[in-house]
């Protein structure tokens, strides 16, 4: 049959206020994307920064509906949110009053889950993104690095089809990302969801995507989608200094760049009218 | 470093060794000891002026008689049964009526803060009554209710509402978007979202404004007292200086202090517990 996630012909229109005057103009965010991911694969969408990665994201959560076109999900049109898909977002999103482990309880809630079931599912997955023994701090009382890892576990504990991730790492510091990221392909390959992971740091692409789809700048569109090839990534000593790496990253740092010049040339745009 | 960090199993060093804790117990124990004993002092002192001034005649002993003068003034009351009494009039109106604007205040705060057209209906409406000051209106609510217990619980009520009912809408408001969003994400009914993730958020703000209200609720019924009352604190302290029973009003006074740092301990005591999880300030 058909992909487990299908974009078809999706476009994304705004209404935005015209400035000084009461008209509304629209505006397109994203243009007509076709895309298919399979089950259990690990996607990642680049693209300058305003080109309409969140929206996409959020088109694929039912936050949003699309202008035009339709999404699927195992062929199944997709009409509004549900814990199929589970999203992690940039800013973790945690419960302040809640501990960890009362986060991931947060997500079971959700689900028909039993309530004596809850504790010890939450402590499975707490386990499972490697914070065992952190199941009674408060999110102030964690690490960045850590919040987003009760955050996946939450996610993950409703256990949703798909993994929907905006820039989950932007926030972190260049080596708690790398190690998160390791961590992230490591729980990917145990659990085989399917993730869609957005991000704009070209290596983080390269690491984490078996596809890496590049966007246009605005309206977003999809430019060129490349396959990566680096063998078990968790294997090996250091993937990131190899050769192919390189090469990958090159070819997607080609396809990258006309798109960023463009998107600084709009924004200049934009300033200057 | 950082990377270290982020393993949990390095993190262990973050976490208190057992070796150190009873240390840090007995530091913490000095501290509170040092800080109460401030506190104790700051009020001696302050005592001790009192006590002294009016004896070497620096102030009109009349007007203020000395701390032990009053006490003993204070005793009698306390013996006569009158401040019990009085307290326990002032004490029925103000938790009346306070009790009353919380019951009222924050379910329509979160009404209003939740459902946008009505709090920009309601703005305007709101922005005029919060600027009106309660006592302002005494005169109003002795009209309309006469001067029995009617009027006073409810210009208590009304003045102990406006800092709840505008406290509970900014803390609706001020939810955070991404709370929001992650609660949509998740299907979360809107009575589950309400009961999860807005109302656990709107509790720190929510009791800052029962706080204030406290403190307002003892303000404005001693106003009303004074203005015409039979019995209270308020009554008490007005009649006591109209009869030129000067040391006994200053027992009515003292008693009134008492009663509102108490209410208000109560209250940070409550709001304590409710929100241990916030982020410790200065800490
Ligand atoms: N709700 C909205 N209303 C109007 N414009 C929006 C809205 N959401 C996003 N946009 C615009 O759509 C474009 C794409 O936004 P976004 O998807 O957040 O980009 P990215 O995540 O790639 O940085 C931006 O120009 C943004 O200003
Ligand atoms: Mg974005």
């Amino acid at each position: 049959m058909s992909a487990h996630i299908a974009f078809r012909g999706v476009s994304k229109r705004f209404q935005v206020k015209v400035r000084g005057s009461r008209q509304h103009s629209e505006f397109t965010a994203v243009d007509t994307v076709d895309l298919d991911v399979e089950r259990g694969e690990f996607v990642v969408l680049v693209g300058p920064s305003g080109c309409g990665k969140s929206t996409l994201l959020d088109l694929l959560g039912g936050l949003t509906e699309p202008s035009e076109g339709e999404i699927l999900l195992d062929g199944r049109r997709i009409t509004g949110p549900g814990l199929d898909r589970g999203i992690v977002f940039q800013q973790y999103a945690l419960l302040p009053w809640r501990t960890a482990q009362g986060n991931v309880e947060f997500g079971l809630e959700a689900t028909g889950v039993p309530r004596r079931h809850r504790a010890e599912r939450a402590r499975e997955f707490l386990d499972l993104v490697g914070l065992t023994g952190f199941e009674d701090r408060h999110p102030h009382q964690l690490s960045g690095g850590m919040r987003q890892r009760v955050a996946i576990a939450r996610s993950l504990a409703y256990d949703p089809q798909v993994l929907l991730m905006d820039e989950p790492f932007a926030a972190l510091d260049a080596q708690t990302r790398e190690s998160m990221q390791d961590e992230l392909l490591r729980i990917w390959q145990r659990t085989g969801k399917t993730v869609v992971f957005i991000t704009h740091s070209i290596d983080e692409a390269v690491h984490l995507g078996q596809r890496v789809v590049v966007l246009t700048s605005r309206p977003g569109r999809v430019k060129e989608t490349v396959a990566i090839d680096l063998g078990d990534r968790t294997r090996q000593e250091d993937p990131r200094s190899s050769p192919e790496f390189a090469r990958y990253r090159h070819r997607i740092w080609d396809l990258l760049h006309d798109e960023v010049s463009r998107a600084q040339q709009q924004e200049k745009e934009v300033v200057g009218a | 470093m950082t990377a270290l960090l982020e393993t949990p199993s390095a993190t262990v060093d973050r976490t208190t060794p057992a070796a150190s804790r009873p240390r840090r117990a007995v530091s913490r124990l000095a501290d509170a000891v040092l800080t109460g004993l401030g506190k104790v002092v700051a009020v001696a002192a302050l005592l001790v002026v009192w006590e002294v001034a009016p004896r070497l005649g620096l102030v009109d002993a009349t007007f203020l008689p000395p701390f032990t003068t009053v006490a003993v003034s204070w005793w009698d009351l306390l013996v006569s049964g009158k401040l019990l009494d009085n307290t326990q009039a002032s004490l029925v109106r103000s938790l009346s009526g306070f009790g009353l604007a919380v019951a009222a205040a924050v379910p329509l705060g979160l009404l209003i803060g939740w459902y946008k057209p009505v709090a920009t209906l309601l703005s305007p409406l709101l922005e005029v009554f919060r600027n009106t000051a309660a006592l302002a209106l005494l005169p109003v609510f002795v009209l309309l209710l006469g001067i029995g217990e009617t009027s006073k619980i409810a210009i208590v009520f009304y003045a102990c509402t406006w800092p709840i009912l505008l406290n509970t809408i900014s803390a609706v408001r001020a939810v955070d978007p991404t709370l929001l969003r992650l609660a949509r994400s998740m299907d979360l009914n809107g009575f589950r979202l309400f009961q999860k993730v807005i109302l656990p958020a709107a509790v720190p703000t929510v009791f800052t404004g029962i706080r204030l209200a406290g403190a307002l609720s003892i303000l404005v019924l001693v106003a009303a007292e004074m203005v015409g009352a039979k019995a209270g604190l308020g009554y008490l302290i007005n009649a006591s200086q109209f009869n030129f029973a000067i040391p006994q009003m200053y027992a009515g006074i003292i008693t009134l202090s008492a009663i509102g740092v108490l209410f208000n301990q109560v209250l940070v005591g409550l709001e304590r517990r409710f929100t241990s999880w916030r982020v410790p300030v200065g800490a």
